[in-house]
């Protein structure tokens, strides 16, 4: 049984307000049966500096990506992961961290790849959190285990491989990096080490929107007239498009593909986790580099 | 794995290195939060002169270090914010396992020493990157100001 959505005026104008909810309505939400709160952060270590009392912890990089494949656990993998933090098919997850939650959002849509179907973030994530003050504790959780189906991974519906981008070509895609990434000065975004990709620029037709420019300055998701002037006004997207979102390995835009999907209601998007670091390296695949979106190749 | 005849590991790591080896996977995260911890705040003199430290570029979140011998022997200063603890942890691991080291202990010390320490399955050989490039840059300052 999930729990009655945040009725937050807030969340007014989003398509699925449901998805998210507000530090208030956390705090007084928290150890009710049925919700298990997740923290998801880049480091791996915030967490157990200081954590939402009763939260655990999921980390993208040892609990959701498979540790030898580049892929992400399987349907067994992940069943005994969720499980054992003492979440159930039917529990309401609600999903925060670090970085304009970031990872959280990265960590959601690995959730929707296995169909969990009540899963939500915490607007604001943890910045919002500890701006209010909200109590953090190191005290270590110890969740009860649950029994946690295992479900086959759905990597069709909101994933994108490099075949299907190259299949896209010519329909709207969206870079989620930098400027910097998106030109081709760089293969990583500012301050982050330069890695993982042999070629610079970006996927021809691509549109730019850095994923940030979905947050406000508090953490929080900006609100719907400021983010249709962004990706339908700026970025040209229209309603019924397909979308595909990407970045350097997927995780800044599978916090774009929530935006598109959940927030402005999208209801065709994928994020091709792939993303630069297989594109930049890939043999014989087009590539652009400038500030301009580039012309698809002819077929 | 062989070590080459000239790296020698200092006994202040080698005894972090063996503290961390001892414990179970999730312990290992909570020593490397005790070392996080305790990272000193940097000593005034840099306060007011942020432009005498350099900014590691191999670490995710902004670490800023500075590298001082005295008669020989190093000291390593370093800063990072509150919300990076992981990064704060592996700098204060190298500040507390190379200051007090002769230069020549510290340009002897393994380059892989991060891999060692038993984090490469709870925090990933990516994260531990970060490290890397602050003992890399440890060791060029140092051979930089020999020079």
């Amino acid at each position: 049984m999930s729990i009655a959505a945040d009725a937050s005026p807030d969340f007014e104008g989003y398509a699925h307000p449901e998805r998210l909810v507000s530090t208030g309505w956390l705090a007084e939400h928290l150890g009710e049966p049925g919700l298990v709160v997740v923290e998801s952060d880049e480091d791996v270590l915030l967490y157990e500096s200081g954590h939402i009392p009763g939260a655990v912890k999921i980390d993208w990089h040892t609990d959701l990506n498979d540790p030898v494949q580049r892929d992400y656990v399987d349907g067994a993998a992940f069943a005994r992961l969720v499980g054992s933090k003492g979440i159930s098919r039917d529990s309401t997850v609600v999903i925060y961290g670090d970085k304009n939650n970031w990872w959280a959002a990265y960590a959601l849509w690995v959730f929707t790849l296995f169909g969990h179907e009540d899963v939500r973030l915490l607007d604001g994530g943890r910045a919002k959190w500890e701006a209010e003050g909200r109590e953090y504790t190191r005290e270590a959780t110890k969740p009860e285990a649950a029994d946690y189906p295992v479900v086959e991974r759905d990597d069709s519906t909101i994933r994108a491989f490099k075949d299907d981008v190259l299949a896209h070509l010519g329909s709207p895609l969206i870079d989620v990096r930098s400027p910097e990434e998106f030109s081709g000065e760089r293969t990583t975004a500012p301050a982050y080490p330069e890695e993982g990709a042999l070629r610079a620029g970006h996927i021809p037709t691509a549109r730019n929107v850095p994923w940030g420019k979905a947050a406000a300055a508090d953490g929080t998701f900006k609100r719907t007239p400021e983010l249709d002037a962004l990706y339908r006004d700026e970025a040209g997207l229209a309603n019924g498009d397909e979308v595909i979102a990407y970045c350097r390995i997927g995780e800044r835009s599978a916090h774009t593909w929530f935006v598109l999907t959940h927030l402005l209601g999208f209801e065709n998007v994928r994020n091709y986790d792939g993303s630069w670091t297989e594109w930049g390296s890939a043999v014989r695949v087009p590539i652009v580099q400038g500030a301009q979106p580039g012309e698809a190749p002819a077929r | 794995m062989t070590m080459t005849d000239h790296t020698v590991l200092p006994a202040s790591l080698a005894g972090i290195r063996d503290e961390f080896l001892a414990l179970e996977q999730g312990d290992r995260l909570l020593l490397l939060l005790e070392f996080a911890d305790e990272l000193p705040d940097l000593p005034e003199r840099f306060r007011e002169h942020p432009d005498l430290l350099e900014r590691v570029e191999e670490c995710q979140s902004p670490v800023y270090m500075f590298v001082e011998t005295d008669g020989g022997v190093v000291q390593l200063h370093a800063t990072a914010p509150r919300e990076a603890p992981t990064t704060r942890g592996f700098a204060s691991i190298l500040a507390q396992g190379l200051s007090g080291l002769g230069v020549e202990e510290v340009l002897a010390v393994p380059d892989d020493f991060p891999l060692t320490i038993g984090l490469t399955e709870a925090v990933s050989p990516l994260r531990l990157r970060g490290m890397s490039g602050m003992l890399g840059r440890t060791k060029r300052r140092l051979r930089a100001s020999e020079a």
